[in-house]
């Protein structure tokens, strides 16, 4: 199978990062936002997304709240707008963070338009979401995920639920007349996918067979994370197809190398930014478990509101993201940066490493690069990079 | 501490002493700071101290929801053990837990000491009874929390894993029961006349969590309760002041 590559962009307003601060989550005040500046923005990034149809590249789209680092702050508005705007690739919601979303049958109405709209090209990302989202949308980190699952659970009924109304009196949420219209353009759903951070997480993964999405794992933590997915695929007697399997890196290609880097180094503003957020926002009690937060209590730093910010590069030794090089985040299989050909082959290094991926998840945007540069990137990476990935495996 | 097995429900329970029966509520964390208060008590009641539901060792039951979840199950503790004229204690969340026995049933119970009770909205939709300790860096809760930081604070680096692990478990147990609504249950204003014992609203000057202002609003909301300031003393003043409790409770218990 072909490798599939999606473009992802968080949709920065970086104008404001001008003013950053150790926080630029949460508390950051939206005076620093300008509306007539986020307009163009957005148009900017969308034209961008919808470029990516004619490049054979797939999208996806995120979404994060009150912050600097990410104005999409709801995962299917620009993907409502793609969904019309293009015609061919694929469309990839990951995700929508179901555990903080209060009202599970307009999640299952939003994904149903989508689909529908697409003519079927919408791929559904369910995401716990990070640790700083509960706030914004003020969910009990302490029972996230029975919430999140039994969100999973009610989504997926109302989507394949055909014969009228149904009830829903669970511990989460309560509907007695559940009946989305209309009902998804693919059957019986579109495909899933999760994002995972942990083999605990990608174990389940693989006992429910979704497509896993995996973010600043790295050489260091991603075969780990697969192995768990496998594990748990294997306890259900399914084997593993590389379909199920996604990897997501910072790209920057160019014609020269220092060109390449220097889009991956501004691309990489953000890593550089978004753990700009206080401790406080970003462990919230029960988020994790009591161990995962003990260590967190315990780590220097904590009580001023500094969160953890380490990257394992492949010698194990750690370094501090917000200063790390673009060779360092190269070396720790965050970024794939230079001509084509490095591109091809730090990318070919990774897979071989990690034993295969299905999806590069492409953050081919993000920071102070430019659009032209963004356009540039994206073409060269589909016109020079994209025809080789057949070669990997 | 010992485990007993309430209709099903496991409960850890700390007894000491002996004397007329004190069922104490703690507060929602630090535990183990406050037991020199339990056994300073213990001079003159025989305490009663459950561990609440998820804040300790025991598995909290899967079904357990709220507060109200927790008096329903206190109430069944007292009945298992038979007790009457109890005195009720109940610190910061361990108050609002004992607002939410009494106004569904005081018959088991003689009086109620409130130490800067929790559970009670009074300020309007756009303020905050309590401040955010959740969305506070440790630095400035402490400070909130404490008259005297630097002497009673607990210091992470220093601590043991478990002990830490135990002061994590208290967080997440506390969010469970008190993200939202924030610490308090909408309606239980609404029902404060139903406390109908004798009360003592006790209250760390210093308290910044849940400011001295709250706790007049409180006692003044429960018919026949009286406020007494802790000097020295924020929002645990069972921590920082422990003999001061010890003696208001005693004067209280006398009258």
């Amino acid at each position: 199978m072909a490798m599939k590559v999606w473009h992802f962009s968080e949709l920065a307003y970086h104008p404001a990062w001008e003013e950053l601060g150790p926080q630029l989550r949460n508390v950051i005040p939206s005076r620093l936002c300008d509306p007539k500046v986020a307009a163009d923005l957005y148009h900017r990034y969308l034209d961008e997304w919808a470029l990516c149809d004619d490049l054979g590249i797939n999208i996806m789209t995120n979404e994060h709240h009150a912050t600097a680092t990410c104005i999409d702050s709801v995962v299917t508005v620009p993907m409502a707008i793609l969904a019309r705007e293009t015609k061919k690739v694929r469309l990839l919601c990951l995700g929508m963070p179901i555990g903080n979303r209060m009202d599970a049958v307009r999640v299952a109405e939003e994904f149903s338009m989508i689909d529908v709209i697409s003519r079927g090209r919408l791929e559904m990302g369910f995401v716990k979401g990070a640790p700083f989202e509960v706030t914004p949308a003020n969910s009990n980190p302490a029972d996230l995920m029975p919430r999140f699952w039994e969100a999973h659970d009610l989504i997926l009924k109302a989507m394949t639920t055909h014969d009228g109304p149904f009830n829903w009196e669970g511990r989460y949420f309560n509907y007695r007349q559940v009946n989305v219209w209309p009902r998804p353009y693919q059957q019986p759903h579109p495909p899933i996918w999760l994002t995972v951070n942990s083999p605990e997480s990608a174990f389940v993964g693989g006992q429910r067979g979704y497509v896993i999405g995996v973010l600043n794992s790295g050489y260091d933590r991603t075969p780990g994370i697969y192995e768990a997915y496998r594990k748990g695929a294997a306890e259900k007697g399914r084997k593993v197809g590389l379909d199920r399997l996604a990897y997501m890196a910072r790209v920057g290609v160019g014609r020269t190398k220092e060109e390449g880097y220097k889009r991956a180094d501004q691309i990489l503003d953000y890593s550089r930014t978004s753990r700009r957020v206080g401790a406080q926002f970003a462990f919230p009690p029960g988020y994790q478990s009591v161990s995962a937060t003990a260590q967190a209590l315990k780590s220097p730093g904590y009580g001023t509101g500094v969160a953890m910010r380490n990257m394992s590069l492949r010698n194990g030794k750690q370094v501090d993201v917000f200063t790390a090089s673009v060779d360092e985040f190269i070396d720790a299989g965050i970024c794939f940066a230079g001509t084509p050909d490095m591109v091809f082959d730090q990318m070919k290094a990774f897979y071989d490493h990690v034993g295969g991926f299905g999806h590069l998840l492409m953050m081919g945007q993000g920071g102070h690069i430019t659009h032209e540069d963004t356009v540039d990137n994206l073409t060269m990476f589909s016109r020079e990079v994209l025809p080789r990935l057949a070669e990997l495996g | 501490m010992e485990t007993l097995d309430v209709r099903g429900t496991p409960v850890e329970v700390h007894i000491v002493g002996s004397g007329p029966p004190l069922l104490y509520l703690h507060a929602e964390q630090f535990f183990d700071r406050a037991k020199p208060n339990l056994e300073a008590l213990a001079r003159t009641w025989r305490v009663i101290a459950p561990r609440h539901p998820g804040f300790g060792e025991a598995a909290m039951p899967a079904d357990f929801r709220s507060v109200d979840d927790i008096a329903y199950l206190y109430h069944d503790l007292l009945d298992q053990l038979g007790l009457d004229n109890v005195t009720l204690v109940g610190a910061s969340f361990g108050g609002w837990i004992a607002l939410e026995m009494c106004v569904r049933n005081c018959a088991r119970l003689s009086r109620l000491a409130l130490i800067s009770s929790l559970g009670v909205k009074f300020s309007g939709r756009e303020e905050r009874d309590f401040a955010d300790i959740f969305y506070l860096n440790d630095t400035a809760a402490f400070s909130a929390l404490f008259a005297d930081p630097g002497r009673f604070a607990p210091s992470y680096e220093t601590m043991s894993m478990s002990e830490v692990q135990a002061i994590a478990r208290e967080r997440q147990a506390l969010a469970y029961y008190g993200w939202k609504p924030y610490l308090h249950n909408p309606i239980l204003k609404r029902w404060l006349h139903r406390v109908s014992l004798p009360t003592l609203v006790l209250w760390g000057e210093a308290d910044g969590f849940a400011k001295p202002e709250y706790g007049h609003k409180l006692a003044s909301a429960i018919p026949a309760a009286e406020l007494k300031l802790i000097p020295r003393a924020g929002h645990y003043p069972q921590i920082e002041q422990s003999e001061a409790v010890v003696r208001a409770l005693d004067a209280f218990a006398r009258k």
